[in-house]
């Protein structure tokens, strides 16, 4: 009772832990989607072979949890279950750590590309070692992306950096690109381990962990070119119908989606514009302080007013620098995320009614007894339980995603106020103590009254 | 947001020691000058009209309205005595007039005539009533520099210009200054041949050449860095709308979004304020900037001065020689008069009497010249260099006061961003 409890636990702990940083529902709440979890337990139990996996891996994981060096007490208590639900409010039960770096150009003879080292710690058991490092490329990260797809279609999975950015010409090979597609990887995985679904599917585990041959025999095993094809077609056949049937819930949710994407588009947009106004503004100002440098050539009386003038602005010169660079590491990079993750979210959706598209052609059919329907009841209750598991699934995974988007949104925006208020502090100094230095050379020029 | 009382002065107190005042000022005038009490110039107003020029073709320009007041010593009350319309075509007139008058005196220069340095934002076209309120500014300024120069507040042509309405323009062309001017050509050559003229004023052309160089390049730099700040601004509003839609969808970020957007919107709104400040110190800067050509006027006059000079001396030394030789019979130097009488036979001991005394008139004469112009060029170096030194002083205080005043305006859109951001920051938190 106590293991199982644990274990539902385990699972929906990966909620709050995994969730946004620290920020999350504490402890006498309900945690989100808790009856969803055992919901998805379920789910996944019917659907896909590799759960059977998961499942094992939960009665490690819990365990694990007895013995983990991390927890600080066997709960026997409600009093102290209540104290390890506050503990796992801090990063140390985060058990898998991931970091992307180290980009390296690799030549052949068909191609050139990058690749990038993998380096994971853990503490889980399922995992044969504690660390290991293995290097991929972007269509490692695809293939990857496109599995958890597959195993997990109503959730929302982390959008990956897109494959090159056609605008400003800019090139697969320059240093930026590779630099923001860099820490979008890393997010991109650290995201998934994160996810209290995602973080223990199978080919997560693989793509972290194996060698380059083996992740390639890996990658054949999967389900054919046909077959991908065939389901693709099928997703389109569907979506050309429309779903008749959508709940109310994902009327609502979709509209969300719709009117976020749009916002989110256009934020993207207005926080790259300011970025490129900024920078334009930095190449003006840099001309600007030097002049007076000049000027003070050929004027006697005023060469330290104007070498003071030129070294203010100079200084604030700099710190525009500073502010360009805040705005590039805190909110571009989040604002730009949340606009793939609208992306996602628009497929997520497609993928649910395409689910359930399914089930409302299989009842048509029944209603109109069009051929043999012997099997269908029981074929119908199969996907009667498929759509209510899409669905659950997709839902307190919005929910999750929900309450992360507006943290993140929330940080990246305050960081971006932050920098501002900095910035403006940081000039504000500078001329202040200009008007000071002024102020008291007057004083002794004028030289009577001394404070 | 606290500041510490102690360790931050009241800017706005500083500012006002430092800043003249721009709207009006106190000119003391001395005694003999048409002004016997003190007096308060305006320019206060700007209208546009419509009328026939010169070639009975009708334009349309801009008319400005100068107040002069003057103030009672005991309590300070002033009085309107006079009020006229004046176009920028008079203020020229006037300039010209004093520029020919007193070649002595760096003559304060007039607002531009075309709106220069512009950036996108900032209009060109001279009916554009941003740039006609600061025109209006710069003429005042301009006769208030006028007035309180030692020198030429005293001129008649001045008084009538900001008093007798009808007909001040018959009045000053009848002075026949136009008659009076240097030929540009003149200068010109005089600045090309001149062979020793005084070394300050030399250096002083070299000086206003530098000045003018450097303010143009400044002003071409701040005009850039004006056009980019109001483009960094101006985004950010973008901000509001967007925000404030995205509100509408959301439960709990909805308030926090709508009032960070309003915030946005306060921000980009600041930037208008800010640069329009900002264009007033470019307009103390071009004045300098206009000051330089000025300063070569008077340069120009004492390179014509000393090249008159430096000819009449010639001159002077060759009758001298021609004298000498008549007189003793030798012939150093070719002469047409030589040649001719090798030719056509020696002239007769009468004749060359004659020619001997012409010369040693002439001689006289020129040498009363040489000394005259001597005087002249020396009184002329005199009153130029002490008017330049004025200048000088004039120019450091002002220049100081642009940029110190450059800082405070600095201080202030430092103060504003502060401000509008910590709400914005808030409202981000309440998210």
């Amino acid at each position: 009772m106590e293991g199982e409890r644990r274990a539902s636990q385990a699972r929906s702990s990966g909620l709050p832990a995994g969730g946004a940083d620290g920020d999350s529902p504490g402890g006498s709440a309900p945690f989100p989607g808790s009856s969803g979890s055992s919901a998805l337990l379920q789910a996944e139990v019917l659907d896909l072979d590799e759960d059977e996996d998961d499942l094992e891996v939960f009665s490690k994981d819990a365990s694990l949890m007895d013995m983990n060096s991390f927890s600080p007490m066997m709960p026997t208590s409600p009093l102290s279950m209540i104290n390890q639900i506050k503990f796992e409010d801090e990063p140390d039960l985060k058990d898998l750590f991931i970091t992307v770096d180290e980009p390296e150009s690799h030549v052949t003879t068909i191609e050139t590309f990058i690749t990038y080292r993998i380096i994971t710690k853990t503490s889980r058991g399922e995992f044969d070692s504690s660390e290991f490092e293995v290097r991929r490329r972007y269509q490692d990260f695809l293939w990857l992306k496109g599995k958890l797809e597959e195993a997990h279609p109503t959730l929302i999975i982390p959008p990956l950096p897109e494959k090159f950015i056609v605008k400003g010409m800019v090139e697969r090979f320059n240093d930026d690109f590779i630099e923001t597609r860099r820490k979008a990887l890393h997010k991109f995985l650290n995201r998934i381990a994160d996810h209290p679904t995602l973080t223990f599917n199978e080919d997560f585990k693989i793509f972290l962990t194996a060698q380059a041959w083996e992740l390639s025999s890996h990658k054949k095993q999967g389900p054919g070119l046909l077959s991908r094809m065939g389901q693709t077609v099928r997703a389109v056949a569907s979506s050309m119908r429309g779903v008749k049937n959508r709940p109310e819930e994902f009327m609502e949710m979709n509209n969300f989606i719709e009117l976020f994407s749009q916002k989110i588009n256009l934020i993207d947009k207005i926080s790259q514009r300011i970025y490129k106004e900024e920078r334009e503004y930095f190449d003006e100002m840099k001309e600007y302080g030097p002049i007076h440098i000049l000027w003070s050539a050929s004027e006697e009386d005023l060469v330290d007013t104007l070498k003071d003038v030129a070294s203010c602005i100079d200084r604030c010169c700099k710190a525009t620098e500073k502010r360009m660079s805040g705005l590039s590491e805190a909110l571009l990079p989040v604002v730009h995320e949340y606009v793939l993750y609208s992306e996602m979210l628009m497929g997520v959706m497609k993928r649910r009614d395409q689910i359930q598209a399914e089930l409302d052609s299989k009842v048509e059919a029944l209603t109109y007894k069009k051929t043999d329907t012997d099997l269908f009841p029981e074929e119908i209750g199969k996907l009667e339980d498929k759509v209510e598991c899409a669905n659950n699934a997709l839902k307190a995974d919005w929910e999750r995603w929900k309450q992360n988007m507006q943290n993140d949104i929330k940080l990246a925006f305050t960081d971006m106020a932050e920098e501002n208020i900095h910035y403006y502090e940081q000039c504000l100094a500078t001329w202040e103590s200009f008007l000071t230095s002024q102020t008291n050379l007057h004083l002794e020029e004028t030289s009577e009254d001394k404070p | 947001f606290e500041m510490e009382p102690d360790c931050c002065p009241d800017w706005s107190a500083v500012a006002r020691s430092w800043l003249t005042v721009t709207s009006a000022s106190w000119v003391q005038m001395t005694h003999n000058n048409f002004w016997l009490k003190k007096i308060e110039i305006s320019v206060s107003e700007a209208e546009k009209r419509t009328g026939r020029n010169a070639m009975n073709m009708q334009e349309t320009y801009t008319a400005y309205l100068i107040e002069t007041r003057s103030v009672e010593h005991t309590d300070g009350q002033s009085v309107l005595t006079d009020s006229l319309w004046r176009r920028y075509s008079e203020f020229e007139l006037l300039r010209n007039y004093l520029l020919v008058y007193y070649p002595h005196i760096v003559v304060p220069p007039l607002p531009e005539k075309r709106a220069e340095f512009v950036w996108h934002k900032l209009s060109a076209d001279n009916m554009d009533p941003d740039f006609v309120e600061r025109r209006r500014i710069g003429l005042e300024n301009f006769l208030l520099r006028i007035a309180s120069h030692p020198i030429l507040c005293r001129d008649k042509i001045f008084y009538l210009f900001l008093t007798q309405e009808g007909n001040w323009k018959e009045t000053v062309n009848e002075t026949g200054f136009q008659l009076k001017a240097d030929s540009r050509l003149k200068a010109l050559n005089a600045t090309f041949r001149v062979k020793n003229p005084d070394k300050r004023f030399t250096d002083l052309k070299h000086y206003s050449d530098e000045l003018q160089s450097v303010i143009s390049h400044l002003l071409r730099v701040r005009a850039r860095v004006a056009d980019r700040l109001y483009g960094v601004y101006k985004v950010h509003g973008n901000y509001g709308r967007v925000f404030s839609e995205w509100s509408a969808i959301e439960k709990e970020m909805g308030d926090g979004l709508q009032s960070a957007g309003h915030h946005m919107d306060v921000y980009a709104s600041s930037i208008d304020d800010i640069l329009e400040d900002e264009e007033h110190y470019a307009d103390q800067l071009k004045e300098y900037l206009f000051y330089a050509e000025a300063l070569r006027a008077v340069c120009r006059k004492h390179e014509l001065m000393q090249y008159d000079l430096e000819m009449a001396a010639q001159d002077l030394a060759s009758k001298k020689q021609q004298c000498e030789e008549l007189a003793t019979g030798t012939v150093r130097t070719f002469s047409l008069k030589g040649m001719t009488t090798k030719l056509f036979g020696q002239e007769t001991p009468e004749q060359r009497e004659a020619r001997i005394k012409v010369l040693e008139e002439q001689i006289n004469e020129g040498e009363q010249q040489l000394k005259s112009k001597n005087l002249e060029g020396r009184e002329f170096v005199k009153n130029a260099w002490a008017d330049i030194e004025r200048f000088k002083e004039q120019k450091n205080r002002d220049l100081k006061e642009a940029l110190i005043s450059y800082a405070v305006m600095q201080i202030s859109m430092c103060k504003k961003g502060i401000q509008v951001w910590t709400n914005a920051k808030e409202c981000f938190n309440k998210m």
